[in-house]
Order: C-alpha cells, then structure tokens, then sequence
C-alpha cells in the first residue's frame, strides 16, 4: 500500500497518454488488422472473415504483380538510399572532423535540407530530375551537357528498370545531414585520451581510424541505418510529390494510398499491415537491444 | 564511449568540436577544403534554383536559361503562389502552434514520471510508448478516418491538431524523460518528497521552472512536424481545408506545372520552419538528435 502511495501518482499521470497510445496505435493497429482479414472490398462493407487470402493474393494473384513491383521499387530505393546517406554522411562528418573553419556555417548548411518538407522539396528536385536529353535537357541533366558529361545524361526516375535509384537522391540530398549529425557527434564522444595513446604508440593517422576510431562508431552507423531504414520503408511525401502516383515509382506507402481510393479496405489494411511488420523487424530489436543497454549502464 | 541509449539527453552540445580545428596548409588542408566547399554548393544548388526560378517570367523559362539569373526579375509568381496558398499558410499556423504547446505539455509531464517518478514496469511501458513513433501511419489510418467521423470531430485543422498531439506523445515523452535524466538529480527529487511534496506539487514547482531547453526542442520539433506533415493532412483533410504541404501539392502537382509559381510556393511553404532552423539551430538539431533514441 506504501508502496502504490509511492508510484500511484506517477501512473495516474501518464495513464491519459498510456490509454490514448493504447487506443491510437495498438486499438488501430488491431483493428486494422481485422479489416485484413475481411472481404470488406468496397464501401458496402461485408465484413466476412476470410483468413489471410488477402495477404497471399497480394502476393500471388495481384494484377501484374503489382504488390512485388512495389517491394522491388521499395527495395531499390532503399539500398540506394541508404548508401548515399551513410556514405555522403560519414564523408561529410570525417571532414568536419578532421577541422576546418567556420565549422558551425558548414554544418548549418549541411543540415539545412532537413527543415524542408518533402513536399516543398520534391518541387524542384522534379524540376532538377527532368528526364529530357540532348538539345531538349533541363535541369540536370543540361547541367552534364554543359559540362560535358553527356553520357550521364539519363532519364532518372522515368527508367522502367532503375527509376527508383535516381528517386533516392532527392532523399539522399534530404538526409545526408542527419547522417552526418549523428556521425559527427559519435566522433566527439571518442574520449581524447583514446586518441592521445594512438599517438604515443607511434601509431599514424590511418592507423588511428582504422584501428581506434572507425570501430568506435559502430553503433552509431547501426542506430542511423536503422532510422533512416525506417523512414525509407515508410517514404511516400517524396515520392508523392516529385513523380505522384503512378506504377513506375509505387512504393507499398503509396498503394495503400491508391487502394484507399477505391474503397478496398481489406486490401489496403493487409498492405498497411505487411508495412508494419516490415517496419517492425528493424525497429522491434533495436528498441529492445536500447532498452537492455540502458538497463546495462 | 558513445552507444545506443535511450538515456542520455539530447546532445545539442555534443556537435562541438572538442578541441580547436588545426589550420594546417598541406595537400591534405586543401583536399579538405575543396570538398567541404563543393558539397557546400551540391547541397545549395536546389535552393539556387527555387529562389532563382520563382523571380522569373513565364518566357524566361525556357530549357536553354534555366540556370541563369532572370533577365527581368519579376514577382508575378510570388504573388499568383501567394494568392494560392495564403489561406492555407494561415490554417497551418493554427495547426502548427497548439501541436507544439499541447503535445510540450504532455510531453513534460510524461518524461518527468518516466524519469524521475518510476513505477515498476516502467521501462516496459516507455518501450511501448516509443514504439508509436515508428509504425507507418498507414497502419492505423484506415479505423482512424472511421473513428473521426464517427466521434464528429471536425475534418480538417481540429482533426490534424488532435492526430499529431496523439502520435507526437511518444517523441516530446521521450525528449522530456532524457533531459530530466541528466537535469534533475534524483537527491532533488527526494528532497521534495521527504519535505512532503506530491507528484504534482514536484512537478509544478521543481520541474516545470527548469525544463525551459526541453520545450525549446518539442515545441520547434513538434511545429516543425506538423508544419511538414503530408501524410496525415491528405488522409484527414483537403484543398479547402487541410495545411499547406496540400495547398502546395495542388499548385505544384498538375500535369505541367507553372514552375515558376510552384517553386515560389515552395519557398513560401518552406520559410516558417527554415526561419525556425535559421533562428533556433541547435535546438532543432537538439530534436533531431533525440529522434534517433541514442545519444
């Protein structure tokens, strides 16, 4: 009783966000989940129970494979994605902090792209990835011309087979910062005195990253991968905005979208719910292995 | 020794460098500074562009000047973008605003239980908690539409504040429960405790007057979000009346789009969160930090 005395405040405190997190994410997550599983195909709204066909149809009898299309898309995009920031991040963060002046102005610009919208942004990343060659080139693609890189001139995210790499930049341009952000700080929580008995063994400067400072990130480069994983698994304003809608750069975010609009509900949710869980195996583990960590420290 | 916690707070400081850059003047310096000053312009050169665009003519547009300056600088564009999304700048302020007061508030409260008021489980249910800011929305957007219209919420700004206050709770909690972590010393807590202070009277008087940085960061991360949201805003609201991310999707998103007027629009959607980055920096950053649950 003492005891209850004790914590029963806190808990009457929380419990208004613990009822709505409860309801919102957990309630919705579960309806959801039965909506999936119902032939609810249109607005009438049968709702007969019809176990996962769904799930399998998506997988087996969707016109044109168009679910698989998504998952190819998603997938393209986020292997693309994924390297571009960790690459453009650490690079950005390895020369920020090896020194240079007027740190603070790079950093700001670096980052900067992050308090955009997608939205706003996919505007004129439309504009720059104008699929157009030769005499007819805009944006980029005229930008190689005049630099006399013709070659590279390319459709971008209007090519059938590889669009979707060329719809990663936007969001490689996005978030590179943010990768940055976070390499950067991992590389000034290196205790100086790690650094300091590299020196004394004579060791060089390769050496120094190879061996001392590069291993010590590890967890950082795991905890931004994860993230910015999750956010490409659940892209959709980019996409939205710079190619809208269409088959070539579908992504699952999206065809549960273009579902919605026509009333499959059962459909849509199995989409939703496959997203979910795509979402989940990445996020689940990390949230537990962080938890653990902390319980640990 | 930098690892994945949730515990630490959000290191707004911990971007400054430890030591003073070296200024030194060999091929190495020179490697640095060309590719820090290049991926500077990369980085800018959509900006360039939007800002470049939105002051030309229509008859300036054409391939062969893209990427130069306007001839005749025009602000025909600004005003036609203006006269679209200007009723929708102004809702979104109304948006943005009670998101970011209402969903600091709960946020305090929730961090300063989780950190500093534990109950057994606490961590269990700050997990499950966290959880809610990584689902794909799409996962519960379908009951929710239902459960709005339902509950006769009003479509629109009313719908979106109440959404975004709902699943911004697992965020502003988990910057709150960091920043007390490392602020508040237990001792304080205790102290108040033996001196006879309820959980309410702690928070009010102890907490609330010292979380001043944690609202800094959830109210710019929170008015940040809901500025930005498009995926709520085009389930949950339209063209008359949803946020700007919609009005600008419907001025930029036509078969052939008037670019110029699209990229003014942009830069007029753009420029309440790039003045807050602008102003606030490292608080924003601050933000950003704690969104990726470590340290």
């Amino acid at each position: 009783m003492r005891r209850l005395r004790h914590w029963g405040p806190g808990l009457l405190l929380l419990s208004p966000s613990l009822i709505l997190l409860a309801v919102f994410v957990y309630g919705l997550i579960a309806w959801t989940t039965k909506v999936s599983v119902s032939d609810e195909h249109n607005a009438l709204g049968s709702k007969g129970f019809v176990g996962l066909d769904n799930y399998t149809k998506l997988f087996t009898n969707d016109i044109n494979d168009r679910f698989t299309h998504s998952l190819r898309n998603l997938l393209i995009f986020t292997v693309v994605f994924l390297a571009g920031a960790m690459f453009f991040g650490l690079l950005w963060a390895f020369i920020l902090e090896r020194g240079v002046r007027a740190e603070g102005f790079f950093r700001t610009v670096y980052l900067f792209p992050m308090a955009v919208s997608f939205v706003a942004s996919g505007v004129v990343w439309r504009w720059l990835m104008n699929p157009n060659t030769g005499d007819n080139a805009g944006g980029l693609n005229s930008v190689l011309g005049g630099l006399g890189l013709d070659f590279l001139q390319n459709t971008w995210w209007t090519n059938p087979d590889w669009g979707m790499a060329a719809m990663a930049i936007p969001a490689i341009w996005q978030l590179s910062g943010y990768v940055m952000a976070l390499f950067l700080a991992g590389f000034r929580g290196i205790p100086q005195e790690l650094r300091e008995a590299a020196a004394m063994d004579g060791a060089s400067t390769y050496r120094l990253y190879r061996n001392v400072i590069f291993p010590q990130l590890t967890p950082v480069a795991l905890s931004a991968l994860i993230i910015i994983g999750h956010m490409s698994m659940k892209m959709f304003d980019l996409i939205m905005s710079v190619s809208g809608p269409q088959w070539l750069t579908e992504v699952p975010a999206i065809y549960v979208w273009q579902t919605l609009l026509t009333s499959d509900y059962a459909k849509a949710a199995a989409i939703s719910i496959i997203l979910l869980l795509l979402v989940a195996v990445v996020i689940v583990p990390y949230l537990i292995y962080t938890n653990r960590q902390e319980k640990n420290a | 020794m930098t690892t994945a916690s949730i515990q630490a707070p959000p290191p707004v400081e911990s971007l400054e460098p430890v030591r003073k850059p070296r200024r030194g003047t060999g091929p190495g310096s020179i490697i640095k500074y060309a590719l820090a000053l290049l991926f500077l312009l990369i980085v800018l050169m959509p900006m360039y562009v939007l800002i470049v665009t939105s002051f030309k003519s229509g008859s300036d547009i054409g391939v062969a000047s893209q990427w130069s300056l306007p001839e005749t600088w025009t602000l025909a564009s600004w005003e036609k973008a203006w006269t679209a999304l200007q009723p929708a700048f102004f809702r979104t302020f109304q948006l943005a605003i009670p998101v970011a007061i209402i969903s600091s508030l709960i946020g305090a409260a929730n961090g300063f239980v989780l950190s500093r008021w534990r109950f057994p489980g606490a961590d269990v249910v700050f997990t499950l908690i966290l959880f809610g800011m990584f689902i794909p929305y799409q996962a519960v957007m379908i009951p929710l539409r239902e459960i709005v219209t339902t509950l006769g919420i009003p479509p629109g700004i009313t719908t979106l504040v109440f959404v975004h206050c709902v699943y911004g709770i697992p965020i502003c909690t988990l910057i709150f429960r960091n920043y007390y972590a490392t602020t508040v010393p237990e001792e304080l807590i205790e102290a108040a405790r033996v001196d006879g202070a309820g959980l309410l009277r702690t928070f009010t008087r102890i907490i609330l007057p010292i979380s001043i940085p944690g609202f800094v960061v959830t109210i710019i991360w929170q008015f940040t979000s809901a500025w930005n949201d498009y995926l709520f805003a085009i389930f949950l609201s339209n063209t008359r009346n949803g946020p700007i991310t919609i009005a600008l999707n419907a001025l930029a998103g036509a078969q052939s789009p008037d670019y110029a007027a699209s990229m003014a629009g942009a830069l007029i959607t753009s420029l309440p969160t790039l003045v807050v980055y602008v102003l606030l920096g490292r608080w924003f950053i601050g933000g950003l930090m704690a969104g990726s649950v470590k340290s």
